[in-house]
């Protein structure tokens, strides 16, 4: 197998990765392994999650074209640059997330298995978010009864769902 | 320069408390991380621009809305030396970034201290809760009342898509990372730990050693915590969390129950030999003091040791570090000051009980 970094000596360290059941893996040379400057499992103590993180977000294949480089991707709030950050392994502003997010949901599916947040929504910079997953389950209970024939329940369920969307439109 | 209080006593007043299952976790914690919108992460902001940031922060404990938690303490990082900051760090307080990176950072610290405010540390906003004993669901409650607080004064990064933003893609989403503290004496002892910490990490939870390297955990201390903050709930991350950790309580307990029955002499040698040593030595590192405590915690909780006071056992985890040995024993000790004086701190504190 060769290296994933270089393509052209054969890879000596691998990863595997499994986060939620979905396996991640990772081949690489010990020379590209050291010019990154990662310290790799079993090579040294000094190995943490963000040497690991820094690994698969580097993950891209080769491409000739340095212009089409995800190394090349910066972000125009904070200046860091997609390069920058895969070595530290850390966002610079908020709006990184924008900027890099092409490259973002490939890392964030091997991260955490997940690509999108389902957790706590704050008051006020949550926006409309809270009504819409509200919209959500309320659309999903209110299929459930129209299956089951329980048209009465389904159009109070309609009605309410209404109300829901015309609150967030006005 | 006057004593910070929070040097005073390496038992935090929170630990104090009798919490459910604290024969085999000692504490739960939880944190969360929040930043500001529209202004760089502490990494990439200029000083001007975290000093602005800390301000702000600040403002919401100046407005009073933090009363709840009783009389706050508001602390900058630039007024503390290093070993004010190391202790903190002992004291699981503030995390070693706090105390290693010089930015504008502080610390909002409840009187009790089992809530830390951090300010500027990797994130802007890092709000964290700690309960004695497994207490994990109280935990995450408090933390995001106190979330709420800050949420009514400043404007979170959030998007609908990515959830809280934070400067770690590992935090992005519930910004959430809690942790329970246990001790497994039983389970490294019967040789089961690897097989029970492989299992751990399979479902989406991490373990390591709260003193020392990977799995080479020093006093058979262990910290399990959640390792996924996207896709999942702050309730599911929780429950998940609570229920594996559960199971590790039980299968520690069974362990113990079987080694009581199957080599009561042994065991019984083997915590009051620890406990021999530890009233008797005269110079002791942190790693045999870590291991003979924990035969010694084992000891107590199996009601092998009745003379012992939990309570002692839980102040000298943190009171034998090196940086509240030297607050204790005065500055600037080598290593073999430190060994001697550990001894002699460990000597006076479990001698006074027997």
């Amino acid at each position: 197998m060769q290296c994933q970094e270089c393509g052209k000596r054969p890879a000596t360290l691998h990863f595997t990765k499994i986060v939620n059941g979905e396996k991640t893996e990772l081949h690489i040379c010990e020379t590209c392994a050291r010019e990154k400057g990662e310290l790799l499992p079993g090579t040294s103590s000094g190995f943490s999650i963000h040497n690991l993180l820094s690994g698969l977000l580097d993950f891209e294949p080769h491409n000739p074209n340095p212009a089409a480089r995800p190394q090349a991707v910066k972000c125009d709030t904070c200046g860091m640059t997609y390069a920058q950050f895969s070595k530290i392994g850390r966002f610079g502003c908020s709006d990184c997330y924008k900027h890099f997010s092409e490259r973002l949901d490939p890392l964030l599916k091997r991260v955490h298995g997940n690509t999108v947040h389902v957790g706590k929504v704050p008051k006020r910079a949550g926006g409309h978010l809270q009504t819409k997953r509200e919209i959500d389950r309320l659309k999903k209970e209110m299929q459930g009864r129209i299956e089951r024939e329980d048209f009465e329940t389904a159009a109070q369920l309609r009605d309410r769902i209404r109300e829901l969307e015309n609150e967030m439109s006005g | 320069m006057a004593k910070k209080k929070f040097t005073k006593q390496a038992l935090s007043q929170w630990m104090k408390g009798e919490g459910p299952d604290s024969d085999v976790v000692i504490s739960s914690r939880v944190r969360i991380a929040r930043n500001l919108r529209n202004q760089p992460f502490p990494l990439m902001a200029s000083p001007e621009q975290s000093s602005s940031a800390m301000e702000q922060l600040l403002c919401v404990a100046e407005s009073g809305r933090l009363n709840g938690l009783g009389k706050i303490e508001q602390i900058r990082m630039s007024e503390l030396t290093e070993l004010e900051k190391l202790v903190l760090v002992e004291k699981h307080l503030i995390s070693p970034s706090l105390a290693n990176e010089s930015r504008n950072s502080a610390l909002i610290l409840s009187p009790n201290e089992d809530i830390s405010i951090m300010i500027n540390e990797e994130d802007h906003l890092r709000i964290q809760c700690l309960s004695p004993g497994f207490q994990v669901r109280e935990a995450w409650e408090t933390a995001s009342k106190i979330d709420d607080i800050f949420e009514e004064q400043v404007d979170y990064a959030f998007d609908e898509k990515h959830g809280y933003l934070t400067s770690c893609p590992t935090n992005v989403g519930s910004g959430i990372r809690a942790s329970v503290m246990m001790h497994l004496p039983a389970l490294v002892m019967t040789g089961q730990i690897n097989r029970i910490l492989s299992a751990v990490t399979q479902v989406g939870l991490a373990v390591r050693g709260v003193y020392g390297e990977g799995s080479e955990a020093t006093g058979n201390l262990f910290q399990v915590s959640n390792q996924v903050t996207l896709g999942q709930s702050e309730q599911e991350i929780i429950e998940n969390l609570f229920q594996v950790a559960r199971q590790i309580i039980e299968h520690e307990r069974s362990a113990r129950g079987k080694l009581l029955d199957e080599s009561f002499l042994r065991v019984e040698d083997r915590v009051r030999r620890s406990f021999g040593v530890l009233t008797q030595a005269r110079i002791m590192d942190t790693k045999e003091a870590s291991q003979r405590l924990s035969d010694v915690r084992l000891g107590y909780h199996l009601g092998l040791l009745p003379e012992v006071d939990s309570l002692v056992l839980n102040e000298l985890l943190v009171s034998m570090q090196p940086g509240f040995l030297q607050m204790t024993f005065g500055e600037a000790m080598s290593p073999e000051d430190r060994d001697r004086s550990r001894a002699e701190l460990i000597r006076s504190r479990l001698v006074t009980l027997s």
